[in-house]
Order: structure tokens, then sequence, then C-alpha cells
């Protein structure tokens, strides 16, 4: 229940932080250590260098632009909570963010953090598949922007190499006005979501379904996007036939299963919360296009 | 070859200078090099906030941060609550409320709702326990922490 030996290491720069990448081996980055610490307590992990993410500088930001918003990979879960930025422009990762651990944990986590574990029910997680993310890899060669299928390879797995570092992440922005949703199903609340469905919405002039997004978590090892469905929903109006469909897609995903969750209990959860973001999504859309 | 650092650390308004091995937690750092015992240990992976300190202000797992990442830094532990033996409204309120049973959890809770309650003046008892959810209590007396913090709140406010 203790960390095993390892040498640490405080850079200042993100110049130091690749170099130090560049020639170490057996390394892991620690940023807000909500879920690294444990692994070392436990000694799932046992790095034999551990590089802290806290010292470097200029990593923790929310910085909006016209078509995304660009967020340092240090920012915390909490800072991220209180931004206006976010509450106004991106509400539904505050929505998701108020599922994810507790106040202490959040006070401390990251959204680069959170990104780089890759579980695949966590919440972030979900919002960076939502967004379209494109995330941004730094080594002693530079920066290399990635999207997010190509960041995401698999449970706790993702393609960022052994000299780099996860610097921001850019999340794609929706209009004004737009609907959206976050719903998920724990066995207690800040656990680990069994299922977490997030929805984004616009509608036309008609209330008809313009642009949608649609991200089921817990279910693979990933992430899904139900982009199919996303695309041949465009033009219908946001109605119970509607949710159906999209329902059915989610309960169609290959479920994973494990010792406590059957792989027909995710897909029935999948279905019931996949309607549930949907149906809340259309109605904060429907209120904006009325008022 | 143990890893170590000199670390400068203020702890209850107190300044400390010490050598740690920089795989020790901040938990064990106050418990083990400070003596400081109140700070209690349950499970050491971050699941039941027994061992919650502030650090900067922010109340965060003791067992889930390096005491090298404290350095030049300030923590504050439930020592520092009562000031000359004068408890706090919320440590009283947790006497009156019978907030506590055998007192394991209490110095965590009271270290995350002392934080929740600077930043939540006049709370609802759904944010109390939302506020509350990340802190384990065995002896099931969640009911008679919420009393204890809803009481400090009204109490701060001039309500009682």
């Amino acid at each position: 229940m203790k960390p095993s030996p390892f040498t640490y290491h405080a850079p200042t720069t993100t110049a130091e932080l690749t170099e130090l990448l560049g020639t170490l081996d057996d390394v892991r980055i620690i940023a807000g250590g909500q879920s690294l610490m444990p692994m070392m307590n436990f000694r799932f992990v046992q790095p034999g260098h551990l590089i802290d993410l806290n010292t470097v500088g200029g990593l923790a930001y929310v910085d909006v632009q016209r078509d995304f918003i660009e967020i340092g990979a240090s920012t915390r879960q909490r800072f991220l909570q209180r931004s206006q930025d976010i509450a106004k422009h991106m509400p539904i990762v505050g929505e998701a963010l108020s599922h994810v651990g507790h106040r202490q944990t959040r006070a401390r986590g990251t959204i680069g953090g959170s990104l780089c574990h890759f579980d695949p029910s966590a919440e972030l997680v979900n919002m960076a598949a939502l967004h379209d993310a494109v995330l941004t890899l730094t080594s002693v060669d530079g920066d290399r922007s990635i999207s997010f299928g190509e960041f995401g390879l698999g449970f706790l797995t993702t393609s960022v190499q052994p000299n780099e570092f996860l610097r921001s992440v850019r999340l794609a922005r929706w209009p004004e006005g737009h609907g959206y949703g976050f719903e998920e199903f724990a066995m207690r609340h800040g656990d680990f979501a069994i299922c977490a469905v997030s929805c984004l919405m616009t509608l036309d002039d008609r209330g008809a379904i313009d642009r949608l997004a649609v991200a089921v978590s817990g279910v693979s090892e990933t992430p899904v996007r139900l982009t199919e469905m996303e695309g041949r929903l465009r033009g219908t109006m946001p109605d119970a036939g509607t949710a159906t469909d999209l329902a059915a897609a989610a309960g169609d995903i290959e479920a994973m299963s494990d010792a406590y969750i059957t792989s027909d209990y995710r897909s029935h959860l999948a279905r019931v919360i996949t309607r549930r973001a949907f149906t809340k999504a259309t109605e904060r859309a429907d209120q904006r296009v009325r008022a | 070859m143990k890893d170590l650092r000199t670390i400068s650390v203020t702890v209850n308004g107190t300044p400390y200078s010490r050598e740690v091995e920089t795989r020790r937690t901040l938990a064990d750092f106050l418990r083990l090099d400070l003596k400081l015992t109140g700070t209690h240990l349950g499970c050491e992976h971050g699941a039941c906030g027994a061992c919650t300190v502030r650090v900067e202000g922010e109340a965060v797992r003791s067992c889930l941060m390096l005491a090298v990442q404290t350095n030049g830094k300030s923590v504050a532990t439930v020592e520092g609550l009562a000031k000359d033996g004068k408890l706090t409204p919320m440590q009283n309120q947790f006497w009156e409320k019978h907030g506590l049973q055998c007192g394991f959890c209490t110095p965590g809770i009271l270290m995350t709702m002392t934080e929740f309650l600077e930043e939540n003046p006049d709370p609802t008892e759904s944010e109390v326990r939302d506020a509350l959810s990340g802190n384990i209590c065995r002896c099931t007396g969640y009911q008679a922490i919420v009393d204890a913090v809803l009481a400090t709140a009204a109490q701060a406010r001039g309500e009682q």
C-alpha cells in the first residue's frame, strides 16, 4: 500500500520535460495523481522514474477560440467545473464533471491525466469523443496533433509514445443554443460509470435535427460514437421514434462483460441511458428554439 | 539507493523542513515524520476520504499526494482546527448532533466540510450530501453528520 521506490523529477519547463522523456527509460508522468497514485500504492505500477507535471508551468488554461476550446493538459477538473467559459460555451462538460469522483479528487485530477489514463468509462474521455477532440503531443522533436480516434487505442491504452507528453486538447465548439444531455449509471454517485451517454444536438428552424453527436461510454474499450445514426437522423424530428432508433443503435454496440456486469445488462443500460440523454438534449434544444 | 529530497512545508502555520524519501505520501509524512496522527489512513487508494487534508486551502486526499509535491506549500490538518483547546463551530456541532461514533472518518470529514462551507455558506441538504460523497463513514452516521454541517452553516448565518 506504499509506492515502490522511484527517482523523482520535477521539471519546470516543457523543454526540461521533453529532455527527460527523451533520455530516461521506465518513466511515468504524474499529473493529478488520482489514478496513478492508487495504482502505485497497490504496486500495479512501479515506475523507475516519476516525472511530475505539476511543476511545469503554462499547462493549465482554458482558451476559447471561434471553433474550439483549447484546454491545457494540467487543467484541474475543479477548475473546469468552475470555469465561466466552459459553463457558457460547453455546458455539458460541467455536467459530466459532476460525475467525476468527488470534490477532493477533482481538486487534484486533471483533464490530461484522465485522457492519458484512458479508462473506457471515464467522463472526460467521453467528452473528448463527443467533441471530436484533437490532442497535441509534444516531444523533443516538436508537436504533433492527432484525432481522438488515433489517440485512444483500448482499455487504459493510448498512442502517446514514451518520449511524448500530452500538452493540450482541443474540443470542438457547438453553436450557442445547442441542446445537450449527459446521463450515466453507476453503482454509487462518483463511482466509475457502468454506462454513460452524452448527446449534443442542434435543430433547424422547423425543429428537425440539424446536427447530432452521441457518445456511449462504458460499453466497449473506448467510447463509441453512433456516427451512422448521427448522419441518418439528420432532418428528422426528434420524437419518441427517433429516440427509439438511437437507443437501438446504442444497444447494438458489442458490449463488454465482467464479473459484476453482464454484456446483456450493459446493452440494456446503453439503450435506456441513450434515450435519456437524447431526450434531455432535445428538451434543451427545443426551449432555445422556441425562446 | 533511496531517492531523498529536502522539503519545506508549512503545516497548520508551523514551518517544517525535513528530508523525505520521494515515494513518501503526504499522509505518511504527516503521521510518521511530523507525528501529526490526527490525519487517518483508511484505504490508501483515494476511496475512503479519511486522510483528507487541505493543501493551499483545497481539500485533497493526502494518500494520493507525495510529500515532495507539497514543497513550498501550506497544509492544514485536523490538528489545526481547534485553537487553544477551543473547538471550531463545526466541531462543536459534530459533538452536539452526534456527528461521529468511532471517529475514524471524522478528521477527513471535518477538513472536507470546512472547505465546503467556505465555498457554499448556505447549502441545501442535497448539496451537503453531494459534498460528503467522497468520505465514507462505516458507523453509518451520515444523517447526524449532515445535521451537524447544516447546523454549522445556519449558526454562521446567525439563524441559530
